[in-house]
């Protein structure tokens, strides 16, 4: 299909946040709504996990990752949105305007609103910090699933799971349909990170897990061969899996004009998903590592409606949030627009036990990383003084 | 992989096709020579010349009189002569050696007096000065000096394009192609891994392996190769403006020290560091060298704290137990021995070139290509136009460095063609962005199995 070159919004990435605001927007009467994809196929991660459960939220039903995708990418298509697959935004500007790239070649775009919903990736071994070489046969969980859905073979016959976030047991569902067989899963915590699939799963595959175990170097010239854990020992493998650690993809925010924060790697936003650009919103996992997509699903269908209401109302000036206590890893939105509830999500960076108070009121939490607190905050008026979150942990 | 090679005699035989190699073939092709060019690894610029802070040097800091002054002096200026015939980038950043103590400081004046000796204007700078022109320094600049023609390019479309206009005008690539043993007796008559090769005149420039081939074919060698490993950190590429200029440290008299640079492709660059080993091989990447290396990095540029990093690599120069460039003629033998090319190697590369040729321009009588072929380089730096610019690109395959698929098909046909997954990412960036492949590799790994 070809480049409009303005539309009334367009939506940058094609995953369950993207789509779930694309389908809302044409749901509340908005005129063009466009999605690009940078990949050749729309639908975002979930088309590369080729096992369940996805849909419960969305479509009460039990569905793969790919038919879960194809369906949010047809009912897309069927509200009326058009999708550009293998359209790459490589610059965001004021105005807005979007620069981007096509296989036919570069293009421009203006909107009168831009949702960007580019979602996250995985810590490379580089942003990890493992020493040793670099041999071929270290991969993500995304790459790897990637491969297997290109239909390629992996480049390992028992390589190490790091990690035990939800997505790692992803990884040994994905290595179980290629025929590979994980020769460990390794964990930096005490107990498995993950609520679902407890740490049975893996054994019950007769997958070992070693815990509070990290890798420190991987050995080999042209493939791994092993790899040296933080106890010194070398355990053999042909392959790494890294799993988890996720930043949002946010390069595209980075080298704009837009607000980034540093807690989250993602855009600074107000609760109804509003960049420092008003013209511009963002959605899904770009703004917090990681949620399913079943949460940015949903919090795309909440975002397309704020993005509908502000096509025709001026910006509010918002209301920033402050953290106050150096467990607390990040806070989204970090800012508040007045006249509307919100919900915080707050993330801690450890095992933390003790106190929050924001607004005026005190809640107590006991949570380990990766778990997220919710707290509601009532609308605030215009004149309302920035917002301080402060956590007191029990001694 | 033919295994055969040809039959006849070549004018020259050049072992090694990393940056200097290259330089070398294209220097003799163009004299009219024909060369043969051989390289064990199954791709070019494998040893030495895969890693390096991809500075062109004016040689401001190297000591008067020496070689590799004057070969860095040479290369520099025929570089900036040819670049945009070969369109290959030059991006004038200008360099600062900063003092950031007293004793630092004191070294300032000797440096820049041995800087105008070597023919390179410097400017020297108070700390205020200093500040201007970086605001995004750390505190304690004591002083500084700039020398303006310190400039940053590509370190590996230079070394293809020199290669690529070899080629283009005759001569013979042969990777896969380890030179096991040979001697002298009238011409050469070399051993390889993939048979027997002729040549007039043999020329080592085995970087990594300098003084075994030196050993192996003239039975002596007067330097060994000590390898001395450099780690580097480059940060994705919003860090790039944090820095215009290369920023220097004040040298030792063992190295350049930790550099903070842009880099042609619109990251930043911190490293490298100098540690010897023994292993010619491995260049091991340690987390507690790099952790002190980042927190360098963080002190000249605080602002680097908050960017993400992109890749970490170590590459290893093949240092000698001397300062200078080993550079020798054996004209009894036609042999020339190219050594010791330890960390200059990329700016001095098409001086070096011209130094060899002056070496051994008497043992074959040639006339200079009238009028040889000039290819231009496809643009894969951040700023000209580059591929996914241009009309029918075939779309973004590798999307952190914006690589497209008429990149990879035209870099996988071309007269140099990669053989491996490393070559096609020296030759495209392609996998070299922030996701670090895990995006592209299936695409990349499809694209050169079809081929």
């Amino acid at each position: 299909m070809t480049l409009p070159t303005h539309v009334d919004v367009v939506i940058v990435g094609s995953g369950p946040a993207g789509l779930a605001a694309a389908i809302r927007l044409k749901a509340l009467g908005v005129g063009t709504v466009a999605v690009l994809e940078r990949d050749p196929r729309p639908g975002g991660v979930p088309q590369f996990c080729a096992h369940s459960p996805y849909g419960l939220r969305e479509f009460r039903r039990l569905m793969s990752g790919p038919a879960y995708a194809r369906r949010l990418v047809a009912q897309a298509l069927a509200a009326g949105v058009t999708i550009h697959p293998s359209a790459t935004v490589t610059a965001l500007h004021p105005g807005p305007r979007l620069t981007l790239t096509t296989p036919g070649g570069p293009a421009e775009l203006t909107a009168t609103r831009v949702l960007l919903a580019t979602g996250v990736r995985e810590a490379s071994r580089v942003a990890r910090q493992i020493g040793g070489t670099k041999p071929g046969g270290i991969l993500t969980t995304g790459a790897l699933q990637r491969l297997a859905a290109l239909g390629q073979p992996l480049p390992f016959r028992n390589p190490v799971i790091v990690g035990t976030e939800l997505v790692a047991f992803s990884a040994i569902l994905s290595c179980r349909s290629a025929g590979v067989t994980p020769r460990a899963m390794l964990t930096e915590t005490s107990g498995t990170t993950a609520r679902w699939p407890t740490g049975i799963f893996p054994r019950l595959l007769g997958i070992p897990v070693h815990h509070q175990t990290t890798v420190t170097a991987i050995h080999g010239r042209d493939q791994v061969t092993s790899v040296t854990l933080n106890s010194g020992s070398d355990l053999p493998a042909d392959g790494v899996i890294l799993t988890g650690q996720f930043r949002p993809d946010a390069a595209l925010i980075r080298t704009s004009h837009l607000d980034w924060d540093a807690r989250t790697g993602g855009p600074v936003t107000d609760q109804t998903g509003r960049c420092t650009d008003p013209a511009y919103f963002a959605a899904g996992n770009l703004l917090h590592p990681v949620e399913t997509a079943g949460w940015c699903w949903a919090e795309g269908g909440q975002i397309g409606s704020a993005i509908a209401a502000s096509m025709t109302e001026t910006a509010p000036a918002t209301i920033p949030i402050h953290l106050s206590g150096e467990a607390l890893a990040y806070v989204t939105p970090q800012s508040i627009a007045p006249g509307l509830p919100a919900t915080l999500q707050l993330r801690v960076n450890r095992r933390v036990r003790g106190q929050i108070t924001v607004n005026g009121k005190t809640h107590s939490i006991d949570t380990r990383p990766q778990r997220r607190i919710l707290v509601p905050i009532p609308a605030l008026p215009d004149d309302a003084p920035d917002l301080t979150i402060t956590l007191r942990e029990r001694a | 992989m033919p295994t055969t090679l040809p039959d006849t005699e070549f004018d020259a035989a050049i072992i090694g096709a990393g940056v200097i190699g290259c330089a070398i073939a294209r220097r003799l092709t163009l004299e009219g020579w024909r060369v043969a060019i051989l390289e064990k690894a199954r791709d070019v610029l494998d040893g030495a010349s895969k890693s390096n802070s991809a500075i062109l040097h004016t040689g401001f800091d190297a000591p008067v009189g020496s070689l590799e002054q004057k070969c860095v002096v040479a290369g520099y200026a025929e570089y900036r002569a040819i670049h945009q015939r070969l369109n290959l980038p030059l991006i004038e950043s200008g360099a600062l050696v900063i003092a950031w103590n007293a004793e630092q400081e004191s070294a300032l004046p000797a440096l820049m007096d041995q800087a105008r000796a070597n023919g390179v204007d410097v400017t020297p700078l108070t700390a205020t000065q200093t500040r201007t022109l970086e605001p995004a320094l750390g505190p304690g600049v004591a002083a500084a000096f700039r020398v303006p023609q310190e400039s940053l390019i590509d370190p590996w479309s230079a070394p293809h394009a020199y290669l690529l206009q070899a080629v283009e005008n005759g001569a013979t690539l042969l990777r896969d192609c380890a030179v096991t043993g040979g001697h002298f007796d009238n011409g050469w008559y070399l051993e390889t891994t993939r048979g027997p090769l002729r040549a007039r005149v043999t020329i080592n420039a085995a970087g990594l392996y300098g003084d075994h081939i030196d050993q192996m074919l003239t039975d002596a060698t007067t330097f060994q190769i000590k390898p001395r490993k450099g780690q580097f950190i480059v940060y994705d590429k919003p860090a790039s403006a944090l820095a215009t200029h290369i920023l220097l440290p004040v040298p030792t008299a063992v190295t350049k020290g930790v550099v903070v640079c842009r880099t042609a492709y619109g990251n930043l660059l911190v490293g490298p560091t100098a540690e010897e080993q023994d292993d010619r091989e491995n260049a091991t990447l340690i987390p507690e060298t790099l952790d002190a290396l980042r927190m360098r990095g963080e002190q000249i540029l605080p602002g680097l704290a908050s960017q993400d990093i992109t890749a970490i690599y170590a590459g290893l120069r093949p240092a000698t137990q001397f300062k200078d460039y080993q550079i020798s003629r054996d004209a009894a033998r036609n042999y020339i021995c190219v050594g010791g090319i330890r960390s200059t190697g990329l700016s001095s590369a098409l001086g070096t070139a011209h130094y060899v040729h002056d070496l051994c321009a008497a043992m074959v009588a040639a006339t200079p290509l009238p009028d040889p072929t000039w290819p231009q380089m496809p643009n894969i730096t951040e700023g000209p136009p580059r591929s996914c610019d241009q009309p029918d690109n075939g779309g973004i395959v590798c999307h952190c460095e914006l690589v497209t698929r008429a990149e990879i098909a035209a870099a996988l046909a071309s007269p140099i063609a990669p053989q491996t997954l490393a070559g096609l990412k020296r030759m495209t960036r392609v996998t070299m962005g922030r996701c670090q492949g895990n995006y592209c590799n299936g695409d990349v790994a499809a694209m050169m199995a079809a081929r």
